[in-house]
């Protein structure tokens, strides 16, 4: 068997995953990268995308993330996500509920922080649309 | 002397006083587990995160620049109180405990001379501080944790407190909240989110691991604070929801208690009233037999 690292997935509501791993693909905000066995050191922020497992050459899981943060040691990730969304329950529907609801918050917004928020709530919102369109 | 009717309308009020109470017992326990095992869900999290910073705040602690939300504004004029609260009573000694130590925080701030801020989450500590403190109370949240506690709450309560931070609101930030030790033991807990205390531990241990950033770890400490101080509220209003539940389930479990001991007293009463009234009817009987 090949060598596995220990992925954990955490929402701030629970521990999502938690498993040897052969690999994983990580959005990170510098660029998609892949984390295997053994990876150097590194703490990135993420930007919305998925984060894929991998079994073997084929694609196990997939969580569609709206940010959060990755820290990599030799032989664990850890994936801090502010939200996380399996494949499945990952529809056009979904995504434009968000959409709208990212929108409102928008309008509704007084101070800059909560602009701010919104707004990355309404990016994050979008990338899960066109997720969405290309996986249905 | 209560006539017979007069008891037996208090022994049924009573019973039906005990229903209620043993019925919200109930819910309490129930709710009870389901606040806990909510809070024990959302520890790794809070582990992980705090793991992160310690990484992260050992290098940058130590060198100048680091930002605000964990150096400090280098002042200690205004403070922020964060006051977590339930939205209900009927919990024993829970709301009035963490008003009570929040009194206490506030009276000493205010004899120091400094300003001070309140926030306050949960209705029952808005309606009791408000009485006394109604110039203070900078903003209130109540409609929060109606069913279970989510993080999108204690998001916005984060940032709203964050946007107050970077406006130059206050300078030091605690939030008063009840920790949850078990069922019957709820401790009242001050803890200073701005500027973030570091884990020592975390600090020390970790330290000679070293990590690439990306960006940067300036950049990635930027985000991590505010969003720790996210986790940190949403822990708090996790424990806190956990604490009142177990308030309650205590609370109402010696309501039903006593409920159960008048119930005996106001029966006995009455069964001793009623054999009086036999009694006094049979003399009444006997000596009008005898007087014929």
């Amino acid at each position: 068997m090949a060598d596995t690292l220990k992925l954990e997935l955490v929402s701030p509501e629970r521990l999502l995953l938690s498993e040897q791993v052969e690999m994983v693909l990580v959005p990170g905000a510098e660029g998609v990268f892949g984390v295997l066995p053994r990876h150097a050191p590194t703490l990135s922020t993420l930007r919305p995308g998925f984060v894929d497992v991998y079994a073997g050459n084929a694609v196990k899981e997939r969580f569609f993330v709206t940010g959060g943060f990755a820290e990599v040691t030799p032989s664990t990730c850890t994936v801090l996500v502010d939200e996380a969304i399996p494949q499945a329950s990952l529809t056009v529907a979904f995504a434009a509920e968000r959409v709208a609801r990212a929108k409102s918050q928008l309008e509704q917004a007084t101070g800059g922080e909560e602009r701010k928020r919104a707004d990355a709530a309404l990016a994050a919102a979008h990338v899960m649309t066109e997720a969405a369109a290309g996986l249905h | 002397m209560p006539s017979l009717k007069d008891l037996r309308v208090r022994i049924s009020s009573v019973q039906s006083t005990k229903k209620i109470t043993s019925a919200m017992k109930m819910v309490a326990a129930s709710k009870l587990r389901r606040a806990q095992d909510a809070a024990e869900a959302a520890r790794p999290y809070a582990e992980r995160m705090e793991r992160m910073l310690g990484n992260l705040a050992g290098g940058s602690a130590a060198r100048s620049g680091a930002p605000a939300m964990l150096a400090g504004t280098g002042k200690d004029d205004a403070h922020l109180v964060v006051v977590l609260t339930a939205n209900r009573g009927l919990c024993g000694g829970f709301n009035s405990n963490i008003i009570r130590a929040s009194r206490v925080l506030i009276r000493e701030l205010l004899a120091k001379g400094k300003t001070v801020k309140i926030l306050c989450v949960g209705r029952k500590g808005l309606e009791s501080l408000r009485r006394d403190y109604k110039d203070l109370i900078v903003n209130s949240f109540t409609d929060f944790g109606r069913k279970v506690v989510v993080f999108r709450e204690a998001n916005t309560v984060a940032s709203m407190v964050t946007e107050m931070f970077t406006g130059g609101q206050f300078d030091v930030a605690t939030m008063v909240y009840a920790r949850f030790k078990s069922a019957m033991t709820q401790v009242v807990t001050r803890q200073q989110i701005i500027p973030f205390p570091v884990p020592a531990a975390a600090a020390s241990s970790d330290a000679t691991t070293v990590y690439d950033y990306e960006p940067s770890d300036q950049e990635i400490l930027g985000e991590l604070l505010p969003r720790n101080l996210a986790i940190q509220t949403f822990r708090a209003m996790l424990e806190n929801a956990a604490s009142e539940q177990g308030a309650k389930m205590t609370a109402m479990d010696s309501a039903t208690r006593n409920a159960g001991d008048m119930i005996n007293a106001l029966t006995m009463k009455y069964n001793r009233s009623r054999q009086a009234m036999i009694t006094k009817e049979l003399i009444e009987i006997i000596s009008g037999a005898e007087a014929i």
